[in-house]
């Protein structure tokens, strides 16, 4: 039996005396692309806090990969090999979009702390660092900063800086939210494209990208995982039908 | 500094350093060589010194504050410190004979600030923002306290003096003379300046922007903001050590006021003028400051307020500092457009300037008719001298003041409309040819 690359046990978080999080057990297997969907204020965004080290949960366990990641800080969940994106953007805005992504490849190529090396001087950090640009069609704007940019490329770039790191479990929290369509089409062939052989889990409100990409889905509602399983297994859940999915669907007609 | 030629370099390939990089410090280290034969006088090499040091010292604090997004108010300890540490050295070598020529003190003196950085960086890094601020601050009083209680090392209120002449003598030098100082401070502070620059292009240095910018991001690509602080903390606390040094071979002696709090409050205030957001930002800053306080000084007894109101004004209106101002310029005069602002520009600020100068000389009188001997009623401006308690030179004064700044006023808007046009992509020069 292979080890899945993300398990989750009991995992529960209370802020304050209200539950957000409500005993999730959720089993992630090696080159899935897994999607969580579930209304507003569901505790998706809080699922993504717990699993990356960002909050401290109250109760249960993270593994990746088999490892329980208990009392670890996001940079070493990172340097184990997940990588993850948020729901509200979070870039370098000072610094040039060029820069922003050339500093996430900078722990993945293995320079750590030099201080010793150039960075400028790397063919595989300048032509890394360029290539994903490429890819999230930001060439044009490589020297601007980041902040400058629209909304949509600023989440572009955000998906960017996920993924250029090639980390093996990739989180991407909502990443066609506020996207046209066109800019949807191109972001799900792109995310298809990179998470080749890897684990993604994703939430997502699109139902057309979470049908398109998923090979499973899993429901959550107020703290709970109420459905999971093959897309057409979890469309076909009358539990699922009423707590969200007959409204959401209905939504995108 | 040159950051858009490095990366098209590297993209197509070029040599190793491009020229673009390259010729600022050519142009540095030729400059620093020819200086003293323009302003050979001892007075001049005394201030050039004192620049050069300040460079130094406000360049490792740019690497807190511009670079690493950590605001110290206690960083003149570590230049301190190493200074005192150099001067004990010093005296080591007088009494011992000891073979060592005097042009590498200064790196035991950064050897000194790295030790001490390395020690308060491991706590003080968990943070940045305010708990930084208030530790850096902490230090900084607790440092500045033990100058009056260990007299061993700190030589309690008369200070630490030492004689730089008993060293080894370097190719035939003993550092008698002023001017050979000035070529072993000018040699470490075109190393230091490049080192640090260099340490801006590393991994390390890049993240130190990334953690500026944004913690929380950089920690969810693998790096610990904690660590990557405390790197940056070592490294100015290294460069801070390295302006010990120069200082201690320059002044042959430290006091306590070296590591007081108004210490760290300056080179803040210079690193701020210069521009924290450049490289070199707080050159132009400890260029600009070391001028502005030799001449006023000289000039007047209240300079003080000068370069505060200076600092006030730089805050409000010029957070880049004066490299912000500069590179401002930059996108116009790629376009070749600077022309189109010097009209503009000379009909704003010389009015400016000519209220200013009211406004001075306004501060001067008052400061003469209040603290002047009872009688003293002559003083000296801008090379007129006069009677400060007849009427004239307040109505002159009043006059300059309000005429000039009106004036300044009525230009502002041409300006502000030329600047805009300067700086659009496609604009004419005037109105007039773009209707
Ligand atoms: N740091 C926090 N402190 C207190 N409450 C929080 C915190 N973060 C989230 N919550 C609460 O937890 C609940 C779940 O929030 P979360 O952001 O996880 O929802 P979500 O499923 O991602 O929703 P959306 O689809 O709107 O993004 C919300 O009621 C929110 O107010
Ligand atoms: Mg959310």
């Amino acid at each position: 039996m292979t080890v899945p690359a993300l398990q989750l046990e009991g995992l529960r978080k209370s802020f304050g005396k209200t539950e957000i999080i409500r005993g999730v057990d959720l089993s992630i297997g090696r080159s899935e692309r897994h999607a969580i969907i579930g209304p507003n204020g569901a505790g998706k965004s809080t699922l993504f806090n717990l699993i990356t080290g960002r909050f401290p949960q109250t109760s249960g366990k993270v593994r990746l990969h088999g490892h329980d990641l208990a009392g670890m800080a996001p940079f070493e969940i990172n340097r184990r090999g997940l990588s993850r994106s948020f729901q509200i953007t979070n870039i370098f805005s000072n610094m040039t979009v060029f820069e922003n992504v050339r500093c996430s490849l900078l722990w993945s190529q293995g320079y750590k702390y030099s201080f010793w090396n150039m960075v400028s001087r790397s063919r595989e950090l300048t032509e890394g660092a360029m290539e994903i640009l490429e890819q999230i069609n930001l060439t044009s704007r490589a020297q601007l900063p980041a902040g400058v940019l629209s909304y949509a490329e600023q989440r572009a770039l955000e998906i960017g800086i996920t993924i250029a790191g090639g980390a093996d479990v990739i989180m991407l929290d909502e990443p066609t939210a506020g996207m046209s369509h066109s800019e949807t089409d191109y972001i799900v062939e792109l995310i298809r494209k990179v998470t080749e052989n890897k684990t993604l889990i994703m939430v997502e409100h699109d139902m057309g990208v979470v049908f398109g990409l998923a090979d499973y889905i899993s429901v959550l509602v107020y703290g709970e995982i109420i459905a999971t399983g093959r897309p057409e297994e979890v469309r076909a859940n009358p539990k699922v039908q009423e707590a969200y999915l007959g409204a959401a669907l209905e939504a995108e007609h | 500094m040159t950051d858009t030629y490095q990366k098209t370099a590297t993209v197509t390939k070029a040599p190793v350093f491009s020229m673009a990089q390259v010729a600022p410090w050519v142009i540095a280290v030729i400059f620093l060589m020819v200086l003293p034969i323009a302003f050979g006088s001892n007075s001049a090499i005394t201030i050039m010194n004192q620049m050069m040091i300040t460079i130094v010292f406000a360049l490792s604090y740019n690497m807190l504050l511009g670079q690493g997004g950590m605001l110290s108010f206690g960083h003149a300890v570590y230049m301190g410190v190493g200074g005192f540490f150099c001067m004990h050295l010093m005296n080591i070598v007088e009494a011992n004979e000891l073979p060592i020529p005097l042009p590498v003190l200064p790196i035991f003196g950064g050897l000194f600030g790295l030790g001490l950085a390395t020690i308060v960086g491991s706590f003080s890094t968990r943070k940045a923002g305010t708990v930084f601020a208030m530790i850096s601050l902490g230090i900084g009083e607790l440092i500045a306290a033990c100058s009056v209680i260990i007299v061993a090392f700190f030589g309690g209120e008369e200070g630490m003096p030492g004689d730089r002449t008993y060293f080894l003598p370097f190719f035939g030098t003993e550092f008698l003379r002023q001017i050979e100082v000035y070529y072993l401070i000018a040699f470490w502070t075109v190393l230091s300046a490049l080192l640090m620059y260099l340490f801006s292009r590393t991994p390390v240095g890049r993240m130190a922007n990334a953690v500026r910018d944004n913690p929380e991001r950089a920690e969810f690509l693998g790096y610990s903001a904690r660590w990557v602080r405390f790197f940056s903390f070592c490294g100015a606390g290294f460069f801070a050590g390295i302006a010990g040094g120069l200082f201690a071979i320059n002044y042959e002696i430290l006091t306590e006021t070296n590591l007081s709090t108004t210490q760290s409050g300056i080179i803040l205030l210079i690193t701020f003028l210069g521009g924290v957001g450049f490289f070199f930002g707080p050159i132009l800053g400890a260029i600009a400051f070391t001028l502005l306080q030799s001449v006023l000084s000289l000039q007047s007894e209240i300079w003080q307020l000068y370069l505060g109101a200076l600092f006030l004004a730089t805050v409000m209106f010029f957070p880049g500092g004066l490299a912000g101002v500069l590179m401002m310029h930059v996108p116009a005069a790629r376009m070749g457009r600077l022309g189109w602002l010097v009209g503009p520009y000379l009909r704003t600020i010389l009015p400016a300037l000519i209220g200013i100068a009211g406004l001075a000389a306004l501060m001067e009188l008052l400061f003469h008719v209040r603290h002047s001997a009872t009688g003293d009623t002559d003083m000296t401006l801008f090379w007129v001298t006069f009677d400060s308690h007849s009427i004239l030179p307040w109505i002159v004064a009043i006059v300059a003041t309000v005429g000039g700044i009106w004036l300044a006023r009525q230009g502002a808007p041409k300006l502000r409309e030329t600047w805009h046009r300067a700086n659009t992509p496609g604009a004419a020069k005037t109105t007039g040819g773009a209707a």
